[in-house]
This record gives structure tokens, C-alpha cells and sequence, in this order.
């Protein structure tokens, strides 16, 4: 095991990968940075950090610093994906989405089903998302539900440097279109990462962070930990919960939500999303659909407003989620009888 | 032109499957048979076929909306592509594609494409492979050629896609069809310049070449110095072919926004099929009773795949959920 920290786990495993498997490609606006300065490549290696060395090691056929354009960055992972490589594209913010949705959605999600299974298309779009930084509309968001929904797309939220790692590789292993989801407010925080080069996580295997009997918590990247503090508060109290990082939204370990909710009988879901036709929404329907009759109580949802990201400190605090939001929340289903 | 009679015949065997097999889609659709939204290519054939005959199987091409030219250019198996139209689960695509989404792969075919300039962008990307690749014994790198008309021409993602190519001096040609109508729209409306599409590409810092679409031996040999400065790695290059379209926009288009006249003249004056005949005959390459052995084999080919199409298997209720993912 190694301790580091989550970015640096992305960067590792993309810099063990290529070494690996010469068909690993990496691209993306300022991947390199620097490039036409007078500072001269690697000036910047991206601005997250998390393509730091991959030129200077594996040279600009590979690792291609593009213009800004994402739709062309998008669009030629694909068509990388169609000719065999194993693609990496960077998009810096996951709200630029907005400008190459259509390569996302239209082109890589759909190239299998539509040349009826005859081809693949392995190609990860990397993206950085969340709120935290004060970013304000446009550089915050958490896009997943949009994506989650596209048949085609596997969606990856790691929230672990761990898990950064061996979902990472088992992405880019995998022959499927990929969107790996990476929170902008947990590049820095550390933890320990197998030595192992081969070590990979299934999708779809959701991780139990905290275990307990009397409610079922679910949530995806930073609000694991906000689920996790409540949890920890609540435990004083002797309230015991069960907290489920579902690590991929597509596709979706239905069982583990599903035992769980039998289990306790009491679900709250965490999204950092706004609350129309979201993650929090889907589980929900899930719960009702499937867990009908376990349930004790009403299916809480904590969830941004139905607003977009605001800048000030104090807006953006009272816009997200909070540990002691979810708290409230599980106490709302507890008091239901 | 530098052909052999060999490759005369072959050029003309492929223009005269495409104008066939679009010739009768233009004629089934009336029947209701054929399901969805077609898109024919007829009156284009000198480009596609002019085009791909230098290429190989490595060599890769993304296509649009009007693909049936450009897969069967490239060498998409007939009776598959009529299979595909029909909805057949033995179609090229099993039926999960039709006319939009022909595609193989196998023959560096990438796609059809439903999205006007969804191809140059992914085009881009196979140029990027190729340059990964590397050269040939020959110092040849292969290709990756985005074809877009002039609608195609006014969208972001080519813009994106022609800098993109310069930026990372990739072997891509942008293969630009002026057929003057994107979709109801003039040509000199909808480019605001009001100037040719090769321009523009000039613009964006690559070498360019124009030639008359229309005229199979001008596409062919402009193609040969065209591939030969991308396939000696000097980076991407666009090329614009002026060329006509001799149906609507879509199987069903009144055409209202034509000229009088303005169809029978094309077909008089701008048929590249009728050229090719004229040209080859005149200048004693080809004799007229070799096109018309060539003529009747196509329509049998093609009849044979209606035919096949036909009787082909149709896709069950089960096949919707299959070939979604590689693994979920």
C-alpha cells in the first residue's frame, strides 16, 4: 500500500497504464500546458495535476494537448476508440459537457448498438465536477444524472484514492464507453492504494463505509463523507446506519441497496445534484418499485435546490448538502411511524 | 487520367452499384416498405468513388447522413446494406442502424452519421491513430477522410475539428461535397461568405485543392496529389468537389425550393455517370458494349439484394436489448 492523494492516484494509474499498453492515449486542453510559451511544455501538467510527467515520458503523439474545443476532443477519443486506442479525454470542468454533448451522447454512447455490436469503443472521458470552490454556475456541477441516463455510457464517481485506482484501470481496461467523474473537492485528501498494478474494482459493486441496522444511506463522491459524518454523529446516539458508496451509477448495484433497505427499512439518499429527475430521484424509484414493503418510513432526499450553483461562500454552503442536513433527514424517517 | 481498364471498370461498376442501389430506394420508398428517414446519394457518385479508390481497408472513412455512397465506395458489402435498410437483423448493423448508421469497420468504414458535422471531429481522432501508427515500409502513413457537405461545413464541430487537425498535424482530409443545398437551404444563403467551402479551410492553415465533383477522372487524380502530401505526413489537407444532388434532401422532399428546369438540366449536364461514359468511350478506353456488360451485372446485383432483403430474417423483440454494452 501507498499513501497518496487522489489526484495522484488518477495520474498514477493513467502513467502505469500507458507503460502497459501502448494503446493508451491521453488528450485534452492543457494535458501538456504550456505548449507555444515561452515556458514551454510541462510549464503547467493540466491544471488538476493529473497529467504531470505523461508528455516528457510518453511524447505529443500520446499524450495530445488539443485547443479548446470539446466536441473535436470528444469526437477524436471516438474515433481513437474506433481505430483500437484506448483514449483518455480530459474535459478540465464536467459542465463543458454543454459543448460536446452531442459526441457524448449522439456518437461514442451509441457506435456498438448502432453498427449492431460488430464494434467497440473504449474510450474514457475523464471529467471534473462538484461545488466547493466557490465556482459558481458554470464550474461546479455534478452532470451524472444527464449521464447516467444514456444507455452506452458507464458513469464512474470514485470517491477514494483507492478507488480512483482500480476503477480508473479497471475504465481503462474495460472495452465500453466510459465517464469517470472526478471531485474537484477531493483531489487533495489521501489514503492508502494497493501496490498492485493489476489491482481493479468491478463497476457495479457498491462499497459499505459504514454499517449499521436502523437506516440505508446512499451517496457518490464528496457526499459520502458528509453521509459519513452524520453516520459517525448519529452512532452516539445509537443510531446505527448503513452508508452505501455506490462508486458507479451505471451500472447501479440494485442489490446492494436493495439488502440493505431490507434491512433497515428507512432510505435516505444524498445528491449533490439538483433534485429534478436525479440519482436521488432514480434510487427513490427504486425503493418504491422494489423495497415496497420494507419500508418503514417515507424516502428522504437530500439534494441541491432546484437552482443553479450560486458564487458567495454563504450561498454555495446553503446550496449543497451538509452532514447536518443528512442527519436531519434520518431523524425525519425515524420520527415516521 | 492514369488508369488502367481495369480500374476504368471498377470505377465504373462502383458508381453505377451506388445511382442503382439509390435508384431503387427512391422507388421502394414510395411503397412503404422501407421504414424511417433515406437520404440519397445519386448524382454524387464521382466523389465518393474517386475518393476511396485509393484507398485500403486501413484507411479510414467517417461519413454522413447521405452514406450509402461513401460505405459502398469503401467497399460495404451490397447485399448487407440493403439488408440494413430493410431492418433486417441480418443487415450490416443487425438492424439496429438503418440507412443513418451503416457502418464497417472491418473495411474502415466508421459511420454514417445522423448528426450534420458530427463526423469530422471522430474523423480527427482515426487521423490520430494513424499518426500513432506510424508510416509503411513505403514512408505512407494511412488516412482518415471526413466527408461533410456544405450544411456540414457551417457547424462548430468542423471548425473544431479542421484546427484540431492543424494543431496536431494529423493525416486527415476534409473532403468537402458542395452539392449547393444544405438540406432546403441555398448554398448561398447559409455560407455567409458567400465564397467556396476550401477557403475556409485554408483559413484554418491547410493546404486545399477544388475540383468539378462531377468529373471522375478530375476527383481521382486531384485524390492522388491530395493523399500523397497527407500520406507523407505533412498534415491534414481539404479538398472541396463542386457536385449536385439529383433527389430532395430527404425521401419525400417536394424540392419546391429548385429552379424550373433545374433537375433535367443537372441530369443533362452534371450526370458524372454520363460524363465517365462519354469521356472513357470517347477516348477509346472503353467500348460502349463494356459499360453496358457492367450495367446489366449491377442490376442484377442490385435486384439479387432486394431480393435477399427481402426474405431476409427480421429482428426479434429480444434483439432491442443486446449489443448495448460489451459487459454491464
Amino acid at each position: 500500500m501507498a499513501k497518496m492523494m487522489y489526484r495522484d492516484a488518477v495520474r498514477n494509474t493513467i502513467f502505469q497504464e500507458m507503460k502497459r499498453d501502448d494503446s493508451v492515449v491521453v488528450l485534452g486542453e492543457d494535458v501538456v500546458g504550456g505548449m507555444g510559451t515561452d515556458g514551454g511544455p510541462e510549464a503547467i501538467g493540466g491544471i488538476w495535476s493529473t497529467s504531470t510527467g505523461l508528455f516528457g515520458e510518453f511524447g505529443a503523439d500520446r499524450v495530445i494537448d488539443t485547443p479548446i474545443s470539446e466536441s473535436a476532443i470528444v469526437g477524436a477519443a471516438g474515433g481513437l476508440a474506433l481505430c483500437g486506442k484506448r483514449p483518455i479525454a480530459e474535459l478540465m470542468f464536467a459542465d463543458f459537457i454543454g459543448v460536446s454533448l452531442d459526441q457524448i451522447w449522439n456518437q461514442i454512447a451509441k457506435f456498438r448498438y448502432m453498427f449492431g455490436g460488430k464494434t467497440r469503443c473504449p474510450a474514457i472521458i475523464r471529467m471534473v465536477y462538484g461545488a466547493g470552490y466557490n465556482a459558481a454556475a458554470q464550474h461546479s456541477q455534478s452532470p451524472h444524472a444527464i449521464l447516467t441516463g444514456m444507455p452506452g455510457l458507464k458513469v464512474v464517481m470514485p470517491t477514494t484514492p483507492a478507488d480512483v485506482a482500480g476503477l480508473l484501470r479497471e475504465a481503462i481496461r474495460t472495452d465500453d464507453p466510459v465517464i469517470f467523474m472526478e471531485h474537484k473537492a477531493l483531489y487533495g485528501i489521501e489514503g492508502e492504494v494497493p501496490d498492485d498494478p493489476d489491482f481493479t474494482i468491478p463497476f457495479g459493486h457498491a462499497r459499505l463505509t459504514r454499517a449499521g441496522e436502523d437506516v440505508t444511506i446512499v451517496a457518490t463522491g464528496m457526499m459520502v463523507g458528509m453521509a459519513e459524518q452524520a453516520a459517525d454523529a448519529l452512532a452516539e446516539d445509537g443510531i446505527g446506519a448503513d452508508v452505501i458508496d455506490l462508486r458507479t451509477t451505471s451500472p447501479l448495484d440494485e442489490e446492494a441497496i436493495l439488502d440493505s433497505v431490507e434491512v433497515t427499512g428507512r432510505l435516505v439518499i444524498v445528491d449533490e445534484a439538483p433534485p429534478r429527475c436525479s440519482l436521488a430521484t432514480d434510487i427513490s424509484a427504486l425503493a418504491a418499485e422494489k423495497a415496497f414493503a420494507s419500508l418503514k418510513a417515507p424516502v428522504q432526499m437530500v439534494t441541491a435546490p432546484h437552482t443553479p450553483i450560486p458564487f458567495a461562500r454563504e450561498l454555495e454552503s446553503a446550496y449543497l448538502p451538509n452532514p447536518d442536513k443528512v442527519e436531519a433527514a434520518v431523524r425525519k424517517a425515524l420520527a415516521y411511524s | 487520367m492514369q488508369l488502367s481498364r481495369e480500374d476504368l471498370l471498377q470505377a465504373y461498376r462502383r458508381m453505377k452499384t451506388i445511382r442503382d442501389f439509390e435508384e431503387l430506394l427512391h422507388d421502394e420508398i414510395q411503397t412503404g416498405e422501407i421504414a424511417g428517414f433515406t437520404h440519397l446519394y445519386a448524382g454524387q457518385e464521382a466523389v465518393a468513388v474517386g475518393v476511396c479508390e485509393h484507398l485500403s481497408d486501413d484507411d479510414k472513412i467517417v461519413s454522413t447522413h447521405r452514406g450509402h455512397g461513401h460505405c459502398l465506395a469503401k467497399g460495404c458489402d451490397v447485399t448487407g446494406m440493403m439488408k440494413e435498410i430493410w431492418g433486417s437483423r441480418e443487415g450490416l448493423c443487425k438492424g439496429k442502424g438503418g440507412s443513418m448508421h451503416i457502418a464497417d469497420t472491418d473495411k474502415g468504414m466508421l459511420g454514417a452519421n445522423g448528426i450534420v458535422g458530427a463526423g469530422a471531429p471522430i474523423a480527427v481522432g482515426a487521423a490520430m491513430a494513424a499518426k500513432l501508427d506510424g508510416k509503411d515500409e513505403s514512408g505512407r502513413l494511412k488516412v482518415s477522410i471526413a466527408f461533410s457537405g456544405d450544411g456540414a461545413c457551417n457547424q462548430g464541430t468542423t471548425f473544431e475539428a479542421m484546427n484540431m487537425a492543424v494543431v496536431t498535424k494529423v493525416p486527415a482530409i476534409f473532403v468537402f461535397e458542395n452539392n449547393h443545398y444544405s438540406e432546403h437551404t441555398g448554398f448561398e444563403y447559409a455560407v455567409g461568405t458567400q465564397q467556396d467551402i476550401a477557403s475556409r479551410a485554408e483559413a484554418f492553415g491547410m493546404k486545399v485543392w477544388r475540383a468539378d465533383g462531377t468529373d471522375f477522372s478530375a476527383v481521382h487524380d486531384t485524390m492522388s496529389e491530395v493523399l500523397e502530401y497527407v500520406r507523407a505526413g505533412n498534415g491534414p489537407a481539404a479538398v472541396e468537389f463542386d457536385t449536385e444532388r439529383f433527389y430532395g434532401h430527404f425521401e419525400g422532399d417536394p424540392q419546391r425550393y429548385r429552379g424550373k428546369g433545374e433537375l433535367d438540366r443537372l441530369r443533362a449536364e452534371r450526370d458524372c455517370i454520363k460524363k465517365f461514359r462519354e469521356t472513357v468511350t470517347e477516348a477509346k478506353l472503353l467500348e460502349g458494349s463494356d459499360l453496358d456488360t457492367v450495367d446489366a451485372e449491377v442490376a442484377k446485383t442490385i435486384e439479387e439484394a432486394v431480393a435477399a432483403a427481402r426474405a431476409a430474417d427480421r429482428p426479434t423483440p429480444e434483439d432491442v436489448l443486446a449489443d448495448v454494452y460489451i459487459d454491464y
